[in-house]
């Protein structure tokens, strides 16, 4: 694999643990208010300072890390299981269903610009986490499903499946034991960077007010608390340390899942 | 010629389909609201007469779809006479209906909005190619070099921080500590440079790293060297001869980046409350709950981005036999 892709992996680790252990590694109650400190500066008290009610910034940005990642694995999982088996369905019978779901279905969610549909889904549905989740796996089990259908469509033709058949084995029984299982690999890559794609979506809908309601510590509400005049006038810190944790989370994905391909298709390798 | 044919009707035809799709999933989202639009519309207190006379004047008294279905009453079959086919017919006749709150056409609201947004998308797409020519031009000449190092890691920074993040920083160093520029608003011409250059950034970065390795590439071939060997200047071969070739990609990609930033200036112009369609999207629509405004401009963004996107991606296999062949 890639420098960068080590360097994602480095930087996910980090998130990741600062996510499961956060309870431990903050310093404060995230929701606690001291007024009397509003727009404190970074201090050995508080090491990234407060926001405008007083509350720890750093243990909002540790707290946030665990939001993020709950919507980014979340969504990842349920929209690549929907993906993969709409992926494989569509790539294994072929025909009308393959014709109606990669000809149109495939195409109606690509042509739709994905954050555009994730708004109007939470402008009628209401804001909240488990709507938001629903809306980004709406928008977001297409790419799995179609990298699936390439793969499938790819190891159906291999000499091991043929065998199966010939063996007698149901179209069941081929594609959940024999296609499947082989045709999930480059989906990692997807996944990695399906990831990147779920922790800014929620950034992004939160600050647009239609995510986490306040006062959960999600990362995008934390930097749309801090964007006003006199709050960057005053306290820069407030947007800055939410800022450099989405743009490092985001960045060490997309690290991680350029090196997974680099790595998994032995034509980019450089090495 | 004849396939050329099927291929267009056949493209055609799939666009049609995904605004179909589309129009149809945006009339039917407001099914989704929580309880009643009328009753989110006019609050708590609102009689039952009131909401009644609200549903009648907005249609909403009238069946959502051909059929509807209860626990109850199981499958009814309404006929043409419901919201979907309405929808249809005033859309047919360039009518988006009345907003919920103000009573105007949904239609003339986004009209008013719409030439904001399309100036604030230009403007960012001036911009990022104003960074990215001549930046991807020296990365390219000065192949794995400081410049070129330098040039991908500021691209990666345009590609990774996402557009709430650039937009603040910018306020911050910009109007805040430079006083340079408005940090909101739109009330003098200087107040585009901010929310365009934010919205700009990420088609910089890609832009960038497209004329680099167009550049690279060029750089190889052989009537590089011939206008080498003529003696002509490294500054007329690079300029006149391999950014000439080197830009039918780039130009591709704006095209297909049109429809991007229409529809992703909604949080730019959160930022800085730029007076466009994506405001109007969520302040007017989603923050005072008039659904009517919510479904016209989710239709208008969506449909601009369709159409943006097919339009290029047909001028492209017009321009490029290689695409059109395949």
């Amino acid at each position: 694999m890639t420098r960068l892709a080590y360097i994602g992996l480095t930087i996910a680790a980090i998130v990741i643990l600062t996510a499961i252990f956060a309870p431990l590694i903050a310093t404060h109650d995230v929701t606690a208010q001291d007024l009397l400190t509003r727009y404190a500066k970074p201090t050995a008290e508080h090491w990234f300072g407060t926001d405008a009610l007083g509350r720890d910034v750093f243990s909002r940005v540790v707290y946030g890390a665990r939001i993020s990642l709950e919507v980014g694995i979340t969504v990842v999982t349920v929209s690549s299981i929907i993906g993969i088996f709409i992926g494989a369905v569509a790539g294994f019978y072929g025909g009308f269903v393959d014709k109606f779901l990669s000809g149109y279905v495939f195409n109606v969610f690509l042509a739709f610009p994905g954050l555009l549909l994730a708004i109007a889904l939470v402008a009628f549905l209401g804001a909240g986490l488990g709507k938001m989740i629903l809306a980004l796996c709406v928008i977001g089990w297409v790419g799995y499903a179609r990298v699936m259908r390439g793969q499938v469509l790819k190891v159906r033709e291999y000499d091991f499946v043929q065998a199966a058949r010939a063996l007698g084995a149901s179209n069941k029984r081929i594609l959940f034991t024999h296609i499947m299982p082989n045709a999930v690999q480059p989906l990692i890559v997807q996944a990695s960077l399906g990831m990147a794609g779920a922790v800014l979506s929620e950034a992004s809908l939160s600050f647009l007010g239609l995510g986490i309601p306040p006062p959960a510590p999600s990362w995008g509400t934390m930097i749309e608390e801090a964007r006003g005049f006199d709050i960057l006038y005053n306290a820069p810190h407030v947007l800055f340390f939410p800022g450099i944790a989405i743009a490092l989370t985001v960045l060490a994905f997309n690290f991680i899942g350029d090196g997974l391909r680099e790595y998994l298709d032995p034509k980019q390798r450089t090495r | 010629m004849k396939r050329k044919v099927r291929n267009f009707f056949r493209q055609l035809g799939l666009m049609l389909l995904v605004i179909w799709t589309v129009v149809s999933l945006v009339t039917l989202l407001i099914e989704l609201v929580p309880g009643e639009p009328a009753a989110a519309i006019l609050g708590e207190t609102a009689t039952p007469e009131q909401i009644a006379n609200f549903n009648k004047k907005h249609g909403l008294d009238r069946p959502p779809f051909f059929f509807t279905y209860s626990g109850e009453s199981g499958f009814k079959w309404n006929g043409a006479d419901n919201r979907y086919v309405d929808y249809w017919v005033g859309l047919l006749q360039g009518d988006l209906g009345i907003s919920f709150r103000t009573e105007r056409p949904v239609l003339d609201m986004i009209f008013e909005r719409y030439p904001s947004t399309i100036q604030l998308a230009l403007a960012s797409m001036l911009i990022a190619i104003g960074i990215a020519l001549p930046l991807g031009v020296l990365a390219g000449t000065n192949k794995n070099g400081l410049i070129d190092n330098l040039a991908s890691f500021i691209a990666l920074l345009g590609i990774s921080l996402p557009t709430f993040v650039i937009g603040p920083f910018l306020v911050y160093i910009f109007a805040v500590n430079l006083r340079w520029f408005s940090p909101t608003g739109s009330a003098h011409p200087e107040d585009i440079v901010l929310p365009a250059v934010t919205l700009g950034a990420a088609l910089s970065a890609i832009l960038t790293r497209m004329v680099r390795s167009s550049v690279i590439e060029e750089l190889g071939e052989d009537y590089v060297r011939t206008a080498r060997a003529k003696g002509l200047s490294e500054r007329t071969v690079v300029y006149k001869h391999v950014l000439k070739n080197g830009l039918i990609p780039v130009v591709t990609i704006l095209g297909l980046q049109l429809g991007v930033l229409l529809a992703g200036a909604i949080i730019t112009e959160k930022i800085f409350s730029w007076p466009g369609l994506g405001l109007l999207l969520l302040e007017d629509g989603i923050g005072k709950r008039d659904y009517r405004l919510v479904q016209g401009c989710v239709l208008v963004i969506s449909v601009t981005y369709i159409l943006a996107n097919s339009v290029t991606d047909f001028v492209y296999r017009k321009l490029d036999p290689r695409i059109r062949l395949s």
